[in-house]
C-alpha cells in the first residue's frame, strides 16, 4: 500500500482522539494519585519495627515489580469476579495500575527516606518529637526532593502505560484509536496522532517536573 | 530468655544529695566489643563535667546513652533521682518502654558535632519546633522564647536564614538555642567545636561559657579542647577503654595527673598542639 495521508480523515478523528486523551489523562492522574499514597504507606510500613510486616510488604512489592502490568490488569478484571470482586473496567484498571506503580514509588520513597542523614533522626529524638511528627515534619520533607526525580519518571511512566487499559475496554486513547482503525480500516492517521498526543504531553511534563524539583528544593531552603 | 534482674538497683534515689545524673554500673557492648565497662558516674545538679580521652574510649557513647539514643546492656541510669533507662513495674525495675522514655528524656538536651539542624527550616523555626510540637506551646509564646534564645547565642539577626546559609559556628549556636528552647535540666555537648574552622570555635565556646556562668544547668561535655575544658569545668573525667581512668578538678587533673595513661594522653595532646 503506498503511503497516503488523508488530511480530511485526520481532522475528522482528531476531536474524538483529543476527547479520549482526556480519559487517558484522567486514568494516569487517578492511577498516580493511588500510587503516590499507597506507595508511601508501603514505604513506611517497611520501616516498622515488626519484622513480619516488613517481610510481607517487601515480598509483596517484589512480586508486583516482577510481574507484568498487563497480567495484573487482567487478573484484577477477569479473576477478581471469581473472588466476588466484580469491578468495572475503570475501577479495575485504576486498582491494577495504581497498585503496580505504588510498588515502584515505594522504592523511590524508600531511597529518599534512606538518604536523610541519621543525625536528623537523632536530633528528633533529642527534641523528643513523636515518631509521627518526626516523619511528617522532619524526615519526609527532606526525603521529597531526592524522591521527586523518581516520582516524575513514574508519572510519565504511568501515563505511557495507560494504553494497556484498552485491553479491558477503558476508553482511553489507544482504545479509541483501535476502534477508529477497525471501523474505517485506516490505521496510519489514528496511530500517528496517538503518538503525537503522547509526545506533546510527555515532553513538557518531564521538563515541568525538573523545574518543579528545583522549586521545591529552593522552597524547602535546601539549595 | 530469662527475665533480667535489676533488684540490686533502687527504684529511685533517696537522701539529701541526689545527683542530677547517676550512671550505676552501666555497661554497653556492641557484639563482642565492650565500649563501656561497669561505669559509675555521678553528676551533681548544676555541675559542668568534661569528658576527655582517646578516640574510641566511649565518650560519645556515654552521652548517647543518656540521651536515650542507645540502649544499655547492664546497669541503670538515673536522672534527677528517677530511673531513665528503666521504670517501675509491680515494685520492680524493668526496661523502660517508649512512653516512659519520652517522658523522661524531656529533661535532657543534646548538641551534636555536626549540628543536625533541620535544613528545611529557618533558624527560628528550628528553635520553635520542639516547643510547639512537643511542649504544645502557642506559636507566639514559642516564638518569643526562641527569639530570646537566639539573642542569647548572638543569632537574632539570622533568625530567618536556613542552615545552608549559615557558617558552622552559626549553625552550632542555633543548635544550642534549639536545645535550650526545650528547657532541659541536663545539657549534653558532644565535640560541638570539632567540625568547626579554628576561627569560629571561639564564638561557640563563648556561648557555652555564658551558659555555665549564668544558668544553673547540669552539663556533660565531650571535648578535645583541653584549654577550654580546664577553664570551665567543675570536674574533668579522663576516659580510657570504657572506664573512668581518672577524674579530678581541672586544675589537679591537668597539672598533676596521677595515672600514667592520663599523663601519656595529656602529653600527646600537648605535642599535637
Ligand atoms: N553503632 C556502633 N556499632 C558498633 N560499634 C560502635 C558503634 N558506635 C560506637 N562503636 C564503637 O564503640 C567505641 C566507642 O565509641 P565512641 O563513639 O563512644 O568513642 P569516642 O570516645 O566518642 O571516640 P571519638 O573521640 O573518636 O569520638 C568505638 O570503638 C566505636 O567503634
Ligand atoms: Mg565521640
Amino acid at each position: 500500500m503506498p503511503f497516503n495521508w488523508n488530511w480530511a480523515f485526520t481532522w475528522e478523528i482528531l476531536p474524538k482522539l483529543l476527547h479520549a486523551a482526556l480519559n487517558t489523562l484522567l486514568a494516569a492522574g487517578l492511577g498516580y494519585a493511588i500510587a503516590v499514597v499507597l506507595g508511601l504507606i508501603l514505604a513506611l510500613a517497611q520501616r516498622t519495627p515488626s519484622r513480619a510486616v516488613t517481610f510481607v510488604i517487601r515480598e509483596f512489592v517484589e512480586f508486583i515489580r516482577s510481574t507484568p502490568l498487563i497480567l495484573q490488569i487482567f487478573f484484577v478484571y477477569y479473576v477478581g469476579p471469581q473472588f466476588g470482586l466484580r469491578l468495572g473496567p475503570w475501577t479495575a484498571g485504576m486498582i491494577a495500575i495504581g497498585l503496580h506503580y505504588s510498588a515502584y514509588l515505594s522504592e523511590v520513597y524508600r531511597g529518599g527516606l534512606q538518604a536523610v542523614p541519621k543525625g536528623q533522626w537523632e536530633a528528633c529524638t533529642a527534641l523528643n518529637l513523636s515518631p509521627a511528627k518526626t516523619y511528617w515534619r522532619i524526615i519526609i520533607p527532606q526525603a521529597i526532593p531526592s524522591a521527586l526525580a523518581g516520582m516524575g519518571n513514574y508519572l510519565v511512566g504511568i501515563f505511557k502505560d495507560t494504553p494497556m487499559l484498552s485491553v479491558i475496554g477503558v476508553a482511553e486513547l489507544m482504545h479509541t484509536a483501535n476502534a477508529i482503525g477497525s471501523s474505517s480500516y485506516r490505521y496510519l492517521e489514528p496511530y500517528t496522532l496517538v503518538g503525537i498526543i503522547f509526545l506533546a504531553i510527555s515532553l513538557p511534563t518531564a521538563a515541568l517536573i525538573r523545574i518543579f524539583e528545583g522549586y521545591v528544593r529552593r522552597k524547602l531552603g535546601l539549595k | 530468655m530469662m527475665d533480667e534482674d535489676f533488684s540490686q538497683y533502687p527504684l529511685e534515689l533517696t537522701g539529701d544529695d541526689i545527683p542530677m545524673v547517676r550512671f550505676s554500673r552501666v555497661s554497653k557492648r556492641y557484639g563482642a566489643l565492650t565500649v563501656l565497662d561497669n561505669l559509675d558516674l555521678d553528676v551533681a545538679a548544676g555541675e559542668m563535667i568534661t569528658i576527655i580521652g582517646p578516640s574510641g574510649s566511649g565518650k560519645t557513647t556515654v552521652l548517647r546513652m543518656l540521651m536515650t539514643l542507645e540502649t544499655i546492656n547492664e546497669g541503670v541510669i538515673y536522672v534527677d533521682g528517677k530511673p531513665l533507662t528503666h521504670m517501675e513495674k509491680c515494685g520492680k525495675l524493668v526496661r523502660a518502654d517508649r512512653r516512659y522514655l519520652r517522658q523522661m528524656r524531656a529533661q535532657i538536651g543534646m548538641c551534636f558535632q555536626h549540628f543536625n539542624l533541620f535544613p528545611h527550616m529557618t533558624a527560628l523555626e528550628n528553635c520553635m519546633e520542639g516547643p510547639v510540637q512537643v511542649l504544645g506551646m502557642k506559636k507566639a509564646a514559642a516564638r518569643a522564647r526562641s527569639e530570646e534564645l537566639l539573642e542569647l547565642v548572638g543569632m537574632a539577626d539570622k533568625r530567618d536564614q536556613h542552615p545552608a546559609r549559615l557558617s558552622g559556628g552559626q549553625q552550632q549556636r542555633v543548635a544550642i538555642a534549639r536545645a535550650l528552647a526545650m528547657r532541659p535540666k541536663v545539657m549534653l555537648f558532644d565535640e560541638v567545636t570539632s567540625a568547626l574552622d579554628p576561627e569560629v570555635i571561639g564564638e561557640v565556646t563563648t556561648v557555652i561559657r555564658n551558659l555555665v556562668d549564668k544558668h544553673n544547668l547540669t552539663m556533660l561535655m565531650v571535648t578535645h579542647q583541653m584549654g577550654f575544658a580546664k577553664d570551665i569545668s567543675d570536674r574533668v573525667c579522663f576516659f580510657f577503654d570504657g572506664k573512668i581512668e581518672e577524674q579530678n578538678s581541672p586544675e589537679e587533673l591537668f597539672s598533676n595527673p596521677q595515672k600514667e595513661r592520663t599523663q601519656q594522653f595529656l602529653s600527646a595532646v600537648k605535642e599535637a598542639g
